[in-house]
């Protein structure tokens, strides 16, 4: 079981956490301008690296904040811990690829094209 | 009763045995005395017991191995009746007075087995026999394994509920110790010293380790006094040291990220029965910021063959039974050995008063110390000599040895028969890295030794003594200590820099590594040279496993099941290594290890449930009004943790004949709905209604002051999430509605964006949920009701439209008034504070007498709300519809961003023929489709058919007299009126396509 | 009780919360009653929310309440029979007197009107168990992850967690050891059986 380092309540056991998924994923600001592939990047592409990820925690049983983790998913050695809004550590570059701020479609594919059914 | 025949002198070997408390157990039905202190292998062996079992696969018999967990063989069925426990180890099971125990893995008996038939039948069961035996045609191992797994019979489960009680715990420390022998004392009393929180845990009853068992220790000096009293003021000062937490009889079995362990403790385990509120065992869940490894090392026993019969065991075992119990595994004991531990375990046996028939060492120039001192004690070294056989039915009785050749890979010259009722093998020491390796810890071979030791970890530990293959007292000690305080410092402390506690360094001569050792014949011919005596491997297994193929150390161990099993290959997995290493010509470490996983002994199911037992498994949820539907004899319902009536039946009436009586009543006169668990979340802020325009997929800024309005989220990819009501208290206040099981999921997702996407809203979110208790009345009279029992508000349709909120005093209570409807009838939700709750509900259930007011529960509320075409999020969607499945496009915003918006025009979203939200009509009215049942346009003999959807919601509707359903169905919109098919497994049932709205279609109810 | 028709989600359990008094659910003690336990019946609870940065924020609700709100993570203040406990960095939950919640609510109110803050009453939501005794500490160890030891955790400190499977809001109240558990109501059921089965061993007396 991991303790995470709860940026107010200190290191706290795991189970009292939500895992969120990868960090630094915006929101684009008007989703109506993006093609159906840069929705889709921003709607389901995630990074999946070997080594350090960047990721979102919320302490569930405890104070209920989100913030973010930087955590190797081999060692499950935690890095770094921030809220949200702060800038992550400079210190090493995380595996993580890519930041949806841009939507640039990370993947070529198109959901649109997948088989009937395939998305329900 | 027999006397303890193999009971040493007390004089020369006293032990930690009380000899003035006996105790009387009983083993396979005969009686027996041992003594307080003993465990039930070490009474047995007193008895001069060894057969304690037979083999899993050729049922031969087998006797004890080890002293400690490691024991393969001597697995016992303990107690009896509803205490009994199968596959207890009897090196671990301490004695107590009435003790009970058997045998296992034989039938009839140990000593007449009919299943070592299969043991002159071995033959045929080589290496993954039952995977070619047994799996082909597949159906036929459906057959077989009920039989081979009855033959195999590791032991019974208790038919009935344990009588005992199991606890858990946390708990916190800065160093946790595990193993209490030199090593880890020395590092407790280091990191004790320090002020440091210090939890120490040894798997045995008492501490000390192989002080208290190995030769090393008797005689020994530490701090210029016997060991055993350094010991002993060692645990004293811990003891008295109230940030140290001693753990005896507790096994660390399973080391997790960042230092999450888990302990299990046997509480009392060695006693009959534990006492009032005892609990039998108990499971700690420790988290430390440093841990000390100090759990030593587990001999090898030599892979010679017919190195199985009883009698045959680890020398430093047999030494331990002589020292620690006071009992003689046998009145002649041979040693066979490939180093010097061993001999120490001779002198100490020899000195002790027991036989000594000789010493063979697989090293041509055995010299040293100890083999001198054996000499002198005139005991026979046969040094670069090796047993080649053993001789006995049901204990070894004579050994057979023969010269080895130089390189070890054969016998020459005579043969020697060596007479013996023992013997005592010893193939070095494996370090104990379990734990470490469970902990990621990195292992390396070290080829000198044989062993594997631990390299490197990311874990916050250190690693001292045996298990860091630290092998002289004086080397372990000064480990321990040096760990110990590195782990204060770590921790935060200062340790002082004192000297280590003292000991003499030995140094012994190098082992002789033979992994197996030769005998006359080809090997697998004559006898066997078991690897794994606990799932009867032997090396010849090995070989033809990986002849066949299976030569990655993964499937070798599954291929042939060494080191599986309840020891997990404490003993012979290193062996297996070893022997495919040769085999395959490569290096043991570049063969590694198959992985280590907890627990490092079995742990009962009792110990991990704990008291999550019976009423206290999971919390039962109850609203304030529970109280009253128990009285009225409510059925209920688990929604979630919630308990919910589901009906209130009266005497004689089942589901149904309640359902349509409630159902009826809500739409003739009036019904009342515990709908307290609904979840209710109380949003204030400049920006609030900017957060629900954002949330929901309708518009919310325009909304009216003390009105209400229905909202649909969806999730970013376009599917309905929750849905609810939502009324505005003030400009910048709203109280929020969710679905009961939504309720803290919804709060999370609102505090979720507001936290994370649009920290520059003013909005704040609390749940209120449970602040307000709430009754729903429903039917014609409820406007009448309220009247009645009075509110202070104007209740004229027009002062209090549908859709509106007024406060006000009902029954004198203070409350908010909702007019909202989940019937389609005339209908007021009642909020008030919870503790009033009883109260609301007793006064509308008295001032309801005259309108015939009928409490309804969950089934009828669904009827209602499926009559009037009102979906359930979770059961007529399910992570895949969209509000413009759902045919409600009404609800979604053209105008403006909402979380998912985006998402309903992907291509795939925006699909003209996705399943849609439709009506069915049974052609016979009577029959009630199954939800989940599948829907298909065309229908064939048989399947596969092309499924069009599935019904998700279907009731019989009292008030329409006859069935109703709601489905999702493919281009259901397109479809209405048309039929389609629902095929069952016994029938087809033909359904008609409708509007899913089944009563007052115009909602002209609602107004009462 | 002054209003009969009021009932705290432990009437049918705690003895101080039953109108008999009578044991309820309580087992007879073997030990020495090394726990005390007793539901805090119907203690008003606000929770307050604002931006704890805001200097006119915690000025005025310094005004209403005549103390300093627990800036700190995860601790507690008050004065006399009010509390407020700490429960994120926007967070707060005021604990007053029984029936004291409304007039505390509104002087709240007054005083931050205008300002971007709300104050919601959740007196009913929750509950409050107050453990108390030599083995208070060790009953709470066997469901609560949170490490209580006396170096780490003390007075005035508290903490948002589990016990068993019901979430806590612990707030230690003195070295005795007394420990506030405040536990929304439809869990208190399950939470009170708990620890009275947890400390069923020490010996449990009903408190008050």
């Amino acid at each position: 079981m991991l303790l995470i380092d709860c940026p107010w309540c200190g290191p706290r056991d795991e189970n009292e956490f939500q895992y969120g998924g990868e960090a630094h994923i915006a929101r684009p600001k008007d989703p109506a301008l993006l093609s159906d592939a840069q929705w889709a990047d921003y709607l389901f592409m995630r990074g999946n690296p070997k080594g350090r990820h960047r990721e979102r925690w919320m302490h569930r049983s405890g104070c209920r904040r989100w913030f973010n983790v930087e955590r190797d998913t081999v060692s499950h050695a935690i890095t770094a811990v921030y809220r949200m809004g702060e800038a992550p550590p400079a210190t090493a570059k995380p595996a993580a690829t890519g930041d949806a701020t841009s939507a640039e479609p990370r993947s070529s594919g198109d959901p649109g094209q997948w088989p009937a059914g395939g998305a329900e | 009763m027999s006397e303890q025949s193999h009971r040493l002198d007390a004089a020369a070997a006293p032990g930690r045995i009380d000899r003035g408390h006996p105790l009387r157990f009983v083993f396979n039905g005969r009686g027996y005395e041992g003594f307080a202190g003993d465990t039930l292998a070490s009474a047995l062996i007193a008895n001069g017991v060894h057969l304690v079992g037979r083999s899993f696969k050729y049922h031969r018999p087998r006797g004890i191995v080890g002293s400690g967990s490691e024991e393969p063989n001597a697995l016992v069925q303990l107690r009896t009746g509803e205490r009994t426990e199968p596959n207890v180890r009897a090196t671990q099971a301490e004695l107590f007075d009435g003790l009970i125990a058997s045998s296992q893995n034989c039938w009839p008996s140990v000593g007449f087995d009919l299943g070592a038939i299969n043991d002159m039948a071995s033959r045929i069961l080589p290496a993954g026999f039952y995977y070619k035996t047994f799996m082909w045609p597949p159906s036929a191992w459906m057959f077989y394994e009920g039989l081979i797994r009855r033959a195999a019979g590791l032991g019974r489960a208790p038919d009935d509920p344990d009588p005992d009680r199991y606890e858990k715990r946390f708990a916190h420390c800065d160093v946790l110790v595990v193993g209490a022998g030199p090593a880890g004392l020395a590092a407790a009393l280091a990191a004790a010293r320090a002020g440091a929180r210090v939890v120490l845990c040894d798997e045995q009853a008492e501490m000390g380790g192989q002080l208290l068992a190995h030769p090393r220790g008797v005689g020994a000096v530490i701090d210029g006094r016997p060991a055993l009293d350094w010991a002993s003021a060692a645990l004293g000062e811990l003891a008295s040291n109230k940030d140290v937490t001693l753990l005896p009889r507790t096994t660390c079995f399973g080391y997790y990220d960042h230092n999450a362990l888990a302990l299990a403790e046997r509480v009392a385990d060695h006693v009959a029965k534990p006492r009032q509120f005892q609990p039998r065992q108990r499971l700690w869940k420790l988290r430390a910021r440093r841990v000390v490894l100090a759990t030593g090392a587990i001999e090898r026993p030599l892979v010679f063959r017919d190195n199985d019969r009883p009698g045959i065991m680890l020398a430093g075992s047999a030494a331990a039974y002589g020292m620690r119990y006071g009992a003689a595994v046998g009145r002649r004991v041979l040693v066979f050995t490939n180093n010097d531990s061993a001999y120490r375990a001779a002198l100490a046996l020899f000195d002790a008063g027991v036989g000594i028939a000789g010493i063979v060492d697989l090293r041509p120039a055995a010299s040293g110390k100890p083999v001198e001192d054996a000499r002198a004690r005139g005991i026979e070294v046969l040094a670069g000599w090796a047993l080649t056989a053993t001789d006995g039915p049901s204990k070894v009785r004579a050994a057979l040895a023969m010269q080895l050749d130089e390189a070890g890979a054969g016998v020459q010259g005579p043969i020697r028969r060596i007479e013996c009722d023992a013997i005592a093998m010893s193939g070095g020491w494996n370090p104990a890295v379990h734990l470490y390796s469970q902990a990621r810890g990195k292992l390396r071979y070290d080829g000198a030794q044989g062993i594997f030791l631990p390299g490197r970890t990311e874990q916050a530990l250190a690693v001292a003594g045996s298990c860091n293959g630290a092998w002289s007292l004086g080397a372990c000690l000064a480990e321990g200590a040096a760990a110990g305080a590195a782990a204060a410092e770590a921790a935060g402390f200062t340790a002082a820099s004192a000297p280590a506690p003292a000991a003499a360094e030995e140094n012994d001569s190098p082992a002789r590594l033979l992994w197996v050792v030769p005998s006359d014949r080809p090997l697998g011919e004559g006898g066997k040279h078991f690897v794994d005596f606990q799932n009867d491997v032997t090396a010849a297994d090995i070989g033809l496993a990986v002849r066949e193929g299976y030569k990655s150390v993964e499937h070798l161990k599954r291929y042939t099941t060494s080191g599986m099993g309840t020891d997990q290959g404490k003993l012979g997995n290193v062996h297996a290594l070893g022997i495919l290493a040769e085999v395959t010509a490569a290096e043991p470490g570049a063969v590694g290890t198959t992985t280590f996983r907890p627990p490092y002994t079995p742990v009962g199911f009792g110990t991990l449930a704990g008291r999550d037992v019976g009423a206290l498994a999971d919390p039962v949820r109850t609203t304030a009004m529970h109280g009253w539907h128990v009285a009225a004899g409510a059925v209920f319902e688990d929604v979630g943790q919630w308990k919910r009536p589901h009906y209130y039946p009266r005497p004689g009436e089942s589901l149904h004949d309640a359902v349509n009586r409630e159902v009826k009543a809500a739409r003739t006169g009036v019904g009342i709905l515990d709908a307290s668990t609904l979840g209710k979340i109380d949003i204030q802020g400049p920006d609030a209604a900017e957060f629900l325009n954002r949330i929901y997929t309708n518009a919310w800024t325009k909304l009216e002051i003390g009105r209400a309005r229905y909202g649909f989220m969806c999730r970013e990819d376009g599917m309905v999430f929750d849905d609810g009501v939502t009324t505005r208290l003030a400009a910048g206040h709203f109280h929020m509605t969710t679905t009961t099981g939504g309720a803290a999921r919804v709060l999370s997702w609102l505090e979720e964006w507001a936290q994370t996407e649009w920290p520059e809203l003013r909005v704040y979110m609390t749940s209120v949920t449970e602040q307000w208790a709430v009754a729903a009345i429903a039917g014609p009279h409820a406007r009448a009701l309220l009247a009645k029992v009075g509110t202070g508000i104007d209740l004229d349709a027009k002062a209090f439209p549908f859709m509106a909120m007024r406060e006000g005093n009902v029954a004198g209570i203070p409350a908010r008034v909702f007019r909202i409807s989940f019937t389609g009838e005339l209908s007021y939700e009642i909020n008030v504070p919870a503790r009033y709750g009883m109260a609301l509900w007793q006064a509308l259930m008295a001032a309801g007498a005259e309108f015939g007011i009928t409490p309804y529960g969950t089934e009828a509320m669904h009827v209602l709300r499926a009559e009037k075409g009102f979906v359930i999020v979770g059961q007529d969607t399910d992570g895949t519809v969209t509000p413009i499945d759902l045919g409600m496009d009404w609800i979604v915003s053209k105008a403006k961003d909402f979380i998912g918006k985006r998402s309903l025009s992907r291509a795939d979203t925006a699909r003209g023929d996705r399943k849609q939200l439709v009506g069915l009509l049974t052609d016979d009215p009577r029959v009630v489709l199954p939800e989940g049942g599948q829907i298909v346009a065309e229908l064939k003999p048989e399947p596969p058919m092309a499924m069009l959807g599935h019904v998700t919601s279907s009731y019989f509707s009292a008030n329409l007299d006859r069935s109703i359903a709601l489905a999702l169905v493919r281009n259901g919109r397109q479809r209405i009126g048309a039929a389609l098919h629902v095929p069952l497994a016994d029938r087809n049932i033909r359904v008609k396509v409708v509007e899913p709205k089944f009563i007052d279609p115009e909602g002209r109810r609602q107004d009462g | 009780m002054a209003d009969p028709s009021a009932l705290s989600p432990l009437a049918g359990r705690s003895p101080s919360s039953r109108a008999d008094g009578a044991a309820g659910a309580l087992p007879p003690g073997v030990g020495q009653g090394g726990v005390v336990m007793a539901e805090r019946a119907l203690v008003g609870k606000l929770v307050l929310r604002g931006d704890a940065d805001d200097a006119g924020f915690r000025d005025a609700v310094r005004g209403a309440l005549g103390f300093d709100l627990p800036l700190a993570a995860n601790t507690a203040s008050g004065a006399e029979s009010t509390t407020a406990l700490w429960l994120g960095p926007n967070e707060w939950l005021v604990a007053t007197a029984p029936g004291a919640e409304t007039a505390a609510a509104v002087s709240l109110k007054v005083a931050l009107s205008g300002r971007h803050a709300s104050v919601t009453d959740v007196s009913d939501s929750r509950t409050v168990i107050r453990l108390s005794g030599a083995n208070a500490r060790d009953v709470l160890a066997k469901g609560c992850p949170i490490d209580l030891h006396p170096r780490v955790f003390g007075p005035g400190r508290v903490a948002q967690s589990l016990v068993a499977r019901a979430g806590v809001i612990l707030h230690q109240v003195d070295e005795s050891p007394t420990f506030d558990l405040y536990v929304v109501a439809s869990f208190a059921g399950y939470l009170w059986d708990w620890l009275v089965d947890a400390a069923a061993e020490f010996g449990v007396a009903a408190g008050r």
